[in-house]
């Protein structure tokens, strides 16, 4: 798409180094977890590779045997999606649990039957999120959520759907650092060339949604977010305006997702406001 | 003189007092056990880090706690000095990030961290307030200096307690680990080993730094922590992120010679510095000789 901004964004990642990562992740997931009192985590695998890398940090932080990944197939999915899955859940040894949410969801569409595909793709996540937060109860797992630092800033997730969880391991690393924790953790090849998609519809596509490559994407965002960088500057190193500004504004735009729900301050002490403690407090 | 002081690289939980106090105790007798005349701890080891609103709830009152008590009755017990962090509330009902020096049952020296961290993942400065006084003070194991932390950032306060005649200087930390992009190591261990090397190696001190280990809400504490000699050299290094009671040795002549090769702080210009600083301190302020500028 853009070749120059392609060279650029590499040198902006600069030497990403995964086994540091990987360090930091599975102590983080390792720690979160126990802290708080459990042992196990749960969360959907779903064939792509964030769940994969998700799934290799999980069982590499609590033991395959504490992992379980949940394969929630809709009927519109592409069937190499389970397969996939069950690949990644062989190559771990963790437990797998198939639940599909066709009759669920086809269910709930009885009601709205001309809702569009947005619509049901969000109720796909939601009922998918429904699905893990039972297990969780079940199983007395955490929901460990595998979105990532791209989705996560530009809003490419279903709020209280796909980004529903304890923690989301991959939340500060750039969808093409992801790439590259998945090659260091050995995540199969076929998952890791595959295109992104999110699966919800028949030939869906992250890029073609977002009308952006992952590399274009990230090397903006480093710019912007991790550097600090003006649209201004961006432009003056050789970016292309509008899509700069696109990016700008898809962040800003889905800030809302990734803040907690508006709270009014009328008392003198206000959750959201002036009642602070972090999670982590007594643990 | 020769010793031997423990770096405790713990944990802490977030706001329990009590069972920090234990680990506390635990790590103790277990340095002890190894020898140490000195064990030095995190900054903030008593309560944890990202405190926000438990500041006021953790606070010690330092000549009535109870806490205070035990870890002082457990110095006198166990013959070892100690250094540890906590928040301290005074008279007046400030709330201090402090550094507390305690020997044979007495706490000798308190120091206030001097610089509150108030910006990116740090917000000390809205719920503590600054301390503002430094000094170098005097212990049986020799002539010490404390900093917390950022304090170590700020060059001046290194240079203070050096010539104030600090011979070791104890950084307790809570240092946050990140950046992902060196060789072997996160970007923030490589710059305080930078800091740590650099601070012995231009005043000929030893350097103790210590620093935590753990996770708050997904910041991580990447420890590191380590005894540098007067030379520049690690005499003892804790390794990255686990946590670690690990002891080395000091030894005070080894000041003498670096100081013989290297006497920087002999040749040190106290009146140039204080010229300088005065006129400089007097423009900044736009002060005239009447305000005590020139």
């Amino acid at each position: 798409m853009m070749e120059a901004s392609d060279i650029r964004s590499r040198q902006a990642l600069g030497a990403f180094n995964p086994a540091l990562a990987v360090e930091l992740l599975v102590r983080f997931i390792r720690e979160e977890v126990t802290k708080v009192g459990f042992q196990r985590g749960v969360l959907g695998l779903s064939g792509g590779l964030d769940s994969a890398v998700v799934a290799h940090l999980t069982a590499r932080a609590l033991g395959p045997e504490n992992t379980y990944g949940v394969l929630m197939p809709y009927r519109t999915s592409d069937p190499a999606s389970i397969s996939d899955a069950q690949l990644v859940a062989d190559q771990l040894g963790i437990r797998t649990i198939l639940v599909e949410i066709t009759p669920m969801v086809d269910a709930y569409f009885e009601r709205f039957p001309d809702a569009d595909r947005v619509r049901r793709g969000n109720v796909m996540a939601r009922m998918r999120m429904l699905v893990l937060y039972d297990l969780s109860a079940a199983l007395r797992a955490l929901v460990i959520g595998t979105s990532n630092k791209t989705e996560l800033l530009v809003g490419y997730g279903t709020i209280y759907g796909d980004m529903a969880a304890a923690m989301w391991p991959l939340g500060d690393l750039y969808k093409t650092e992801v790439r590259q924790l998945a090659e260091y953790l050995g995540v199969p090849e076929r998952i890791r060339q595959k295109p992104p998609t999110a699966d919800l519809w028949v030939g869906q596509s992250d890029e073609e949604e977002l009308g952006i490559t992952y590399e274009v994407l990230d090397a903006i965002l480093v710019e912007l977010v991790d550097r600090r960088l003006t649209v201004e500057a961006l432009v003056r190193n050789g970016y292309e305006e509008a899509l700069v500004r696109r990016v700008a504004e898809m962040v800003r735009r889905s800030h809302f997702k990734r803040r907690t729900p508006l709270c009014p301050k009328i008392s003198s002490r206000s959750i959201g406001h002036d009642f602070r403690y972090k999670r982590d407090w007594g643990s | 003189m020769r010793f031997t002081i423990a770096l405790a690289q713990i944990r802490s939980v977030l706001g329990d007092v009590l069972r920090n106090l234990a680990q506390h105790l635990e790590v103790i007798a277990r340095a002890a056990k190894q020898g140490a005349d000195l064990v030095v701890f995190p900054e903030l080891s008593l309560t944890g880090y990202y405190l926000e609103d438990l500041v006021p709830d953790v606070a010690l009152e330092l000549a009535r706690s109870e806490v205070v008590a035990a870890l002082r009755e457990a110095s006198a017990t166990h013959h070892v000095d100690l250094a540890f962090g906590g928040v301290e509330v005074s008279e007046d009902f400030r709330f201090f990030n402090s550094a507390i020096y305690v020997s044979q049952g007495e706490i000798i020296h308190v120091h206030r961290k001097l610089y509150l961290p108030t910006y990116g993942m740090f917000d000390e400065g809205r719920y503590l307030a600054p301390g503002d006084i430094l000094r170098a003070f005097d212990t049986r194991l020799g002539r010490m200096g404390m900093l917390i932390c950022e304090d170590m950032w700020h060059p001046s306060s290194v240079y203070l307690l050096a010539q104030d005649g600090a011979q070791i200087l104890l950084c307790l930390s809570a240092g946050p680990g990140r950046g992902v992009r060196g060789e072997t190591k996160l970007g923030s261990v490589e710059a305080w080993e930078t800091i740590t090397r650099a601070a012995a190696q231009a005043y000929m001190l030893y350097v103790v730094y210590v620093n935590r280990v753990g996770f708050e809400d997904g910041a991580v504490f990447s420890g590191g922590s380590v005894i540098v000699d007067p030379f520049g050299r690690p005499v003892v290094s804790a390794p990255m992120l686990d946590e670690a009671v690990l002891v080395g040795e000091v030894d005070l002549q080894e000041i003498r010679r670096a100081r013989t090769f290297y006497p920087l702080l002999r040749d040190e210009r106290l009146d140039l510095v204080l010229r300088e600083l005065r006129r400089i301190y007097a423009q900044r302020y736009h002060l005239s000789p009447y305000d005590g500028g020139f």
